[in-house]
């Protein structure tokens, strides 16, 4: 019997990044953009999309009249205070874990961070696999894990299976916490505020694995806007603009898939059944920078609500809405209005590692792509 | 945000802990030996001693104590051996504790000890001295081990402060790889690979640059902060602008696909055996047809170099392979992984 094939990681970036294939994009870009009537202002919804622009050096290879828009598509950068201020009241209960993803534990709430409480005694474990909580809870079963969830719809498959594997294991010490926040009422929040000038977009790779590119649709039908949906290596970012261009001059506008690979109309049907059965989404969700955004966020559906931490916890959790620092211009950030380097405290006040905001935080953060990766010639002028 | 507590970012040789270090220690202790910041001290000694020390000391802690590739006791032997070996000094002696938990099985503290043993013959430093405690379960983590050397120094006058205008920067290897292993082996990624850390002991290979008489400028072993830490100081050390060439540095594919995963960077990942070197550019091919005749840096790559330049003194640019530029920055605290 043959061996069976593995994918490696390798094949996923490999040719994707050929600099050839780069620098050609880059001539034909610059050719057809002279083409424009009008500067295309391109707004790449997603955090992984700033980082790619700015961790491949890709924004200095377009031509004048293309301008990025940094969109509201970090799940760490949209989490309001008291959301953190949730998670420190619920690390600080005696006899519990709180288990969570990736850099949330650095973004600043009210008072501290989560890694600053986890340094005060609170027992806070960032997860790389969310079933990790299944192993963590069983390992402590005279605790409470509380499962801190954040991501768009990306990650929420992920806490579905984690919920359903709980229930089909019985393993009842494991509690909920749920933030996670949807794509597109938040664009269409970005895009209701006049000012903003967003005129094509460069859609999210995975959010659009899970939930197909047709989400996008109705931003064409009332923006009249082109959206290409992206992956994330360089030939992809390129490739996207590329296209956008196109439509722009054509004066198209429609939902066209660049990352193909991944990416079909529909989306996993699987995943977003699973979804369905565990989430119900919220009348209302308050994000950073943005405000409350009308049914812009799921919560546990009725027959989970044994295993909500936000119900299980209500007594203690604080209510009350928190606003950012003053001198913080993440919310114009997060709305296209401003640039990182707009901000007064940029790089002074606010750095990755003494973050104001939460756009300084994550690695898929605005601020932070362009505290790290700025560009020395950009800089320099 | 001030914080009033150690967090385990202070401890993640990036921004946060250089900032501890200026404050508490240097604050308290500063000298000028010590504040010259480099990988040992080197001692001044009475008149007429024919030769310079070098002095330097670390501790270890890893999870798991058996990685692929080593074990607590290597990299407690060959992580001293290498500061000594960066600082131009031919490690002699060591001293050795054992600060040991409750339980630990005396099977594993044999196998430690017997891997260090092995790791101090190929430098050919001793053990003289040692000290060894036990707490109670709970109050240190299986194993923890801190190990002290002195060295006499065969080449004076290395030096973060030293590089030079011209200067080729070097790497010994491919970069990552024992960061990548301790992420692999620590959290359960069953990615089936092949990955092991490039813990090694390098003053072998140290030695023949210094035998060949070569105009070396700086030597350093980029461990915590990896390869962007120890360019970045370089370049603020000796005020000069480096360079790097993003497709000449090497780096596995086990560990880019690792980093892929998790949003991290190869370039900011620890090593454990893996040096950078910066000597005149003419010196730089002679440099790695020696390099490549030792084990651990079969696929030394020169991969850029320091220049002189008011704007950008102090810098470190990276040029990617389609013809753009990006600072390569000092890896923050605690390497955390994305979220989607």
């Amino acid at each position: 019997m043959p061996e069976p094939k593995q994918l490696d990681i390798k094949q996923l970036y490999d040719g994707f990044r050929d600099p050839a294939t780069v620098r050609q994009l880059a001539r034909t870009i610059a050719h057809e953009a002279q083409q424009l009537l009008q500067p295309l202002n391109i707004m790449e919804v997603c955090g992984g999309h700033t980082h790619t622009l700015m961790k491949f050096g890709l924004k200095e290879l377009l031509p004048e009249n293309i301008h990025f828009i940094h969109g509201p598509g970090c799940p760490v950068c949209v989490m309001p205070k008291e959301r953190i201020d949730h998670a420190i009241t619920l690390a600080a209960q005696p006899d519990t874990i709180l288990v969570t993803l990736g850099d949330m534990i650095r973004v600043p709430g009210s008072a501290g961070t989560l890694a600053q409480s986890r340094a005060n005694g609170s027992d806070v474990r960032p997860l790389y696999d969310p079933l990790d909580a299944l192993t963590i809870a069983r390992q402590n079963p005279t605790k409470t894990v509380v499962f801190f969830a954040i991501g768009f719809e990306t990650s929420t498959p992920m806490t579905a299976v984690l919920l359903q594997q709980a229930e089909a294991q019985g393993i009842d010490n494991l509690l909920f916490h749920i933030n996670h926040v949807l794509v597109p009422p938040a664009v269409d929040a970005v895009m209701a505020d006049p000012r903003v000038r967003v005129n094509a977009f460069v859609a999210p790779s995975h959010v659009s694995v899970i939930q197909g590119a047709d989400i996008y649709q109705p931003l064409v039908d009332k923006y009249a806007t082109p959206v290409v949906v992206a992956g994330f290596e360089p030939v992809d970012m390129m490739e996207a603009v590329l296209r956008l261009v196109r439509q722009k001059n054509a004066g198209a506008a429609h939902v066209d898939i660049q990352y193909s690979r991944a990416v079909n109309r529909e989306g996993n049907l699987t995943a977003q059944k699973l979804v369905a059965d565990c989430f119900t989404v919220r009348d209302t969700f308050r994000w950073r920078g943005l405000g409350p955004i009308a049914r812009s966020a799921l919560q546990l559906k009725p027959h989970y609500q044994h295993r909500d931490a936000e119900i299980h916890f209500r007594a203690i959790l604080p209510e009350h809405e928190l606003d950012d620092h003053k001198a913080c211009q993440c919310g114009a950030i997060l709305r296209g209005l401003a640039q990182p380097a707009d901000c007064r405290v940029f790089a002074r006040g606010c750095t990755p590692e003494r973050p104001l905001g939460s756009c300084m935080v994550s690695s898929e953060g605005a601020c932070n792509a362009y505290y790290r990766y700025q560009s020395p010639q950009r800089a320099a002028g | 945000m001030n914080s009033h507590t150690i967090e385990l970012g202070h401890g993640g040789g990036g921004v946060q802990m250089n900032r501890l270090i200026q404050e508490v220690f240097f604050a308290a202790f500063g000298n000028e030996l010590l504040q010259r910041e480099e990988d040992a001290a080197i001692l001044p000694l009475p008149s007429g001693a024919q030769s310079t020390m070098a002095f330097t000391t670390d501790s270890f802690t890893v999870t798991p104590l058996i990685f692929n590739g080593g074990d607590i006791g290597k990299l407690a032997i060959a992580g001293t051996v290498n500061d000594l070996a960066m600082m131009g000094a031919k490690p002699q002696y060591l001293s050795c504790s054992f600060i040991i938990e409750e339980g630990l099985p005396l099977a594993t503290l044999k196998a430690v000890a017997q891997s260090m043993a092995k790791e101090l013959a190929i430098s050919g430093a001793h053990i003289v001295c040692g000290d060894t405690k036990v707490v109670p379960r709970g109050c240190a983590d299986q194993l923890f081990i801190n190990t002290t050397g002195i060295g006499l120094v065969q080449k004076p006058g290395l030096s973060a402060s030293n590089v030079a205008d011209g200067d080729a920067i070097i790497v010994s290897r491919d970069v990552g790889c024992h960061g990548a292993t301790i992420l692999m082996n620590r959290e359960g990624l069953e990615l089936g690979s092949a990955l092991a850390s490039d813990c090694a002991t390098l003053w072998p290979v140290v030695e023949a640059l210094i035998a060949a008489d070569l105009d070396i400028h700086a030597l350093r072993d980029a461990t915590r902060g990896g390869l962007a830490a120890v360019v970045n100081e370089w370049a603020q050390a000796s005020a000069v602008a480096i360079e790097l060439n993003e497709a000449a540095i090497p780096v596995c594919d086990e560990v880019r696909g690792l980093c892929e995963l998790y949003g991290m960077e190869p370039f900011q990942l620890a090593n454990e055996g893996t040096f950078i070197l910066a000597l005149p550019a003419a010196q730089a091919e002679q440099a790695l047809t020696i390099m490549r005749q030792f084990s651990p840096s079969t696929n030394a790559a020169i991969i850029g170099r320091a220049s002189h330049s008011e704007q950008q003194a102090g810098t470190v640019v990276l040029q990617t392979p389609w013809g753009s530029q990006r600072y390569l920055e000092v890896p923050p605290g605690e390497l955390l992984p994305r979220i989607c």
